[in-house]
C-alpha cells in the first residue's frame, strides 16, 4: 500500500518585506527584492507557498577590515581601500543582486568616522551601484545612534534595510526608520523570548510588523549552528501556527560567523569556502531569507542549491 | 484555545428586549465587544422568552453577519430552529447542541454534514445527567460513533462533558476535567472538547465570586487539553488567566509582554 504523506495546515504565514525602491516606488533602484511570505516550513511545497527564494548579498565595509583571512583578501584585497570600487565588483563581476554595507568605519576603536562622512559615502554608493542596500553600523550603540540616522536620511525613499536594533537600543533607529521609509533589523542573541519581544516594542513604537526582518544571531558549523537552527525552526513553527510577532523574514549574516571558524581559516582556501556555503545552506534549511555572505566562490555554490531546491 | 463569546443570549435581559424590538444596534455593539476582546466565535441563542425563535434566530444571524465574518455557534435544543439558522448563515457555523439521542443525532448529524458545519455534542442523554467519568465516557463514545458511521469528521466535533455548578456537584469536578483528556482519546483523528464555562459558578452569589471560580477552572480544564470554551470574553481577568495558562503550557512563545502578543495574534 503506498504511503499517504500528512500534511499540515497552517493558519499564519511569514510576512513579505521589500528591500529596495524602483524609480515607480519613488527611489532609483534598478530592481527591488522580495524576501519572506512562506506559507510553510522550509521547501514543503505540498503543504503552502513558498513565494520568494532565499537571497543573498555581499557584504562590504566602509574602511579595509583587518581580520579577513588571506583568501578573501585575495579576492577583495586590490577594492578594500574604496568601497565604491568594492561594490562595483560585487555587482558586476559577481552579479550580486544586493550589497550589505557595514558602516564598521564609525567604530570608536576603528577609524570612528563621522555620521557625515558615512552619511556622504551611503550617498555616493547609492549613485555608483543600482542594487538595493542593506545598511548595518559598527554595532557601539552610541556612535550607531549617530550615525544611522544620518545614513537613514541620505538613503531616503531607498528602502533599504538597515540595522541593528537590539532590545536595550532601538528607538533612535526605529524612529529614523520610519521617517525615511526603510525596513529594519532586529537583533536578538540567540533568544526566542527577546526576539518577539524586539518585534513587540518596535511596532509599539509605530513601524508595522511587516518591515522587520530578524537577525536571530547564527553560529557557524561548528560553532552554535545547531543552537541557532532550533531557534529558527522554534519561531517559524509558531509564526506559521498564527503568531504574527515572530512572523518575520530571518536575515543571517553567515560570512562573518563563517570566516570566524579556526576551520575555516586555517586549512586552506577549499575549506573556508566550504564552512562559508555549509553554514548557509543549514541555515537555508532552517528558513533563512536572506543571507549576507563574503566569498563569490561560497555564493556560487550555495546560488546553485537555492536553485535546485526549486526545481520542481 | 477557541473563544466563544456567550453574551448574545435571549437568556439575558438586554439581549431579550433587542430581540423584541428588532434593535440590530444592542445586537451589533455587543457582537463587536465580544470580538474586540478576543472572541473567535458568537454564541446565538434566542433565549427562552422567544415567541418566533425561527424567526429571530435567522434576524440575529444577519444582524450578526453585517459585522463580523467569526464562526456562529447556532445554540437552541430544537433542530428546527438550527437549521433555521442555518440557512441564512453566510459564516461558518457550529452547530450547540446534539445530545447523544439518537432521535437528536439523526436530526443534528446530517445538518452538519450538510451545511459544512461543526457540532458539539453533549455528554447527556434523556437518561438524565452524567453522575461520574465513566457514563460521560460512554455517551461521549456514543456521539463520535454516530458521527462516523455517518461519515461526519471527528475533527469537526466538540464534546461536552458537562459542567455542573460547584455548588450543586462539588464531588464531580475531578470527574469532569479528567473527562476532557478521555475523550481525546476516543478516535483517532481526536475530537476537540469544549465547555460551557459560565455553569460551574451558576449560583454562586457575589459576582466576583463566580469569576474567581469561573478563571481558576478554565485553566484547569486547559491543563487537562481544553480545546474550546464558551464564556464571557469581555471578562479581562478571564482572559488574562487563559493566555498565561497557555503559556504555561508551551503553547505561546514566551516574551515578557506576552498578554499584548496574544492579542496581536
Amino acid at each position: 500500500m503506498a504511503t499517504q504523506l500528512a500534511k499540515q495546515n497552517w493558519s499564519g504565514k511569514i510576512s513579505t518585506l521589500t528591500i529596495g525602491a524602483t524609480k515607480e516606488q519613488g527611489g532609483t533602484r534598478a530592481h527591488a527584492v522580495e524576501i519572506g511570505g512562506e506559507e510553510s516550513l522550509p521547501f514543503l511545497f505540498p503543504e503552502g507557498a513558498i513565494p520568494n527564494k532565499p537571497r543573498i548579498a555581499f557584504e562590504i565595509w566602509d574602511v579595509p577590515p583587518k581580520d579577513w583571512t588571506e583568501e578573501l583578501v585575495r579576492h577583495y584585497g586590490k577594492v578594500f581601500l574604496d568601497p565604491l570600487e568594492w561594490a562595483q565588483m560585487c555587482v558586476k563581476d559577481y552579479k550580486a543582486e544586493l550589497l550589505c554595507l557595514r558602516l564598521q568605519g564609525a567604530h570608536p576603536d576603528c577609524a570612528d568616522r563621522s555620521a557625515d562622512k558615512e552619511a556622504q559615502l551611503v550617498g555616493r554608493l547609492l549613485k555608483e551601484v543600482d542594487v538595493p542596500l542593506i545598511i548595518c553600523g559598527c554595532a557601539d550603540d552610541t556612535k550607531d545612534n549617530l550615525v544611522l540616522p544620518a545614513v537613514c536620511e541620505a538613503a531616503k525613499a531607498e528602502r533599504c534595510l538597515i540595522g541593528s536594533a537590539s532590545q536595550d537600543n532601538y528607538k533612535t533607529l526605529v524612529a529614523s526608520v520610519m521617517a525615511d521609509g526603510h525596513n529594519i533589523i532586529a537583533e536578538s542573541p540567540i533568544d526566542i523570548n527577546i526576539a518577539k519581544q524586539l518585534n513587540i516594542l518596535i511596532s509599539d513604537m509605530g513601524l508595522h510588523l511587516e518591515r522587520i526582518a530578524i537577525n536571530p544571531t547564527i553560529g557557524a558549523l561548528g560553532y552554535g549552528l545547531e543552537y541557532a537552527y532550533s531557534i529558527m525552526e522554534r519561531s517559524r513553527l509558531a509564526a506559521l501556527s498564527g503568531d504574527k510577532t515572530v512572523a518575520s523574514p530571518f536575515i543571517c549574516f553567515v560570512g562573518q560567523e563563517a570566516w570566524r571558524a579556526k576551520e575555516a581559516r586555517e586549512f586552506g582556501p577549499q575549506q573556508g569556502i566550504i564552512w562559508e556555503a555549509v553554514t548557509a545552506t543549514a541555515l537555508i534549511q532552517a528558513g533563512a531569507d536572506l543571507l549576507v555572505m563574503r566569498h563569490p566562490e561560497a555564493v556560487k555554490k550555495v546560488d546553485r542549491y537555492i536553485e535546485e531546491l526549486f526545481r520542481r | 484555545m477557541f473563544i466563544i463569546g456567550e453574551l448574545i443570549n435571549g437568556m439575558y435581559q438586554n439581549i431579550a428586549r433587542a430581540i423584541k424590538d428588532k434593535d440590530s444596534s444592542a445586537i451589533q455593539k455587543c457582537v463587536k465587544a465580544q470580538v474586540a476582546a478576543g472572541a473567535d466565535a458568537l454564541d446565538v441563542n434566542c433565549g427562552p422568552a422567544s415567541k418566533e425563535p425561527l424567526a429571530d434566530i435567522q434576524w440575529l444571524v444577519r444582524c450578526i453577519e453585517e459585522v463580523t465574518d467569526k464562526v456562529l455557534v447556532l445554540d437552541s435544543s430544537k433542530p428546527a430552529v438550527i437549521e433555521a439558522g442555518l440557512k441564512s448563515a453566510k459564516n461558518k457555523v457550529v452547530i450547540n447542541s446534539t445530545t447523544a439521542d439518537p432521535e437528536k443525532l439523526e436530526a443534528l448529524i446530517p445538518l452538519a454534514k450538510q451545511y459544512h458545519a461543526g457540532l458539539i455534542g453533549l455528554a447527556i442523554s434523556s437518561g438524565g445527567i452524567p453522575q461520574n467519568k465513566d457514563q460521560r465516557l460512554e455517551l461521549a463514545a456514543a456521539i463520535v460513533s454516530a458521527c462516523v458511521d455517518n461519515g461526519f469528521p471527528v475533527e469537526e466535533l466538540y464534546l461536552d462533558p458537562i459542567v455542573l455548578p460547584v455548588n450543586v456537584a462539588q464531588a464531580q469536578m475531578c470527574d469532569i476535567l479528567e473527562s476532557i483528556k478521555e475523550f481525546k482519546i476516543i478516535s483517532e483523528p481526536a475530537p476537540k472538547t469544549i465547555i460551557g464555562l459560565s455553569n460551574v459558578s451558576q449560583g454562586v452569589p457575589p459576582a466576583s465570586s463566580r469569576n474567581l471560580i469561573n478563571r481558576t477552572f478554565l485553566v484547569m480544564a486547559l491543563a487537562f487539553g481544553l480545546d474550546a470554551a464558551i464564556l464571557d470574553p469581555t471578562d479581562r481577568q478571564l482572559l488574562e488567566a487563559m493566555i498565561s495558562a497557555e503559556l504555561l503550557l508551551n503553547k505561546h512563545i514566551y516574551c515578557d509582554s506576552y498578554l499584548q502578543a496574544y492579542r496581536r495574534k
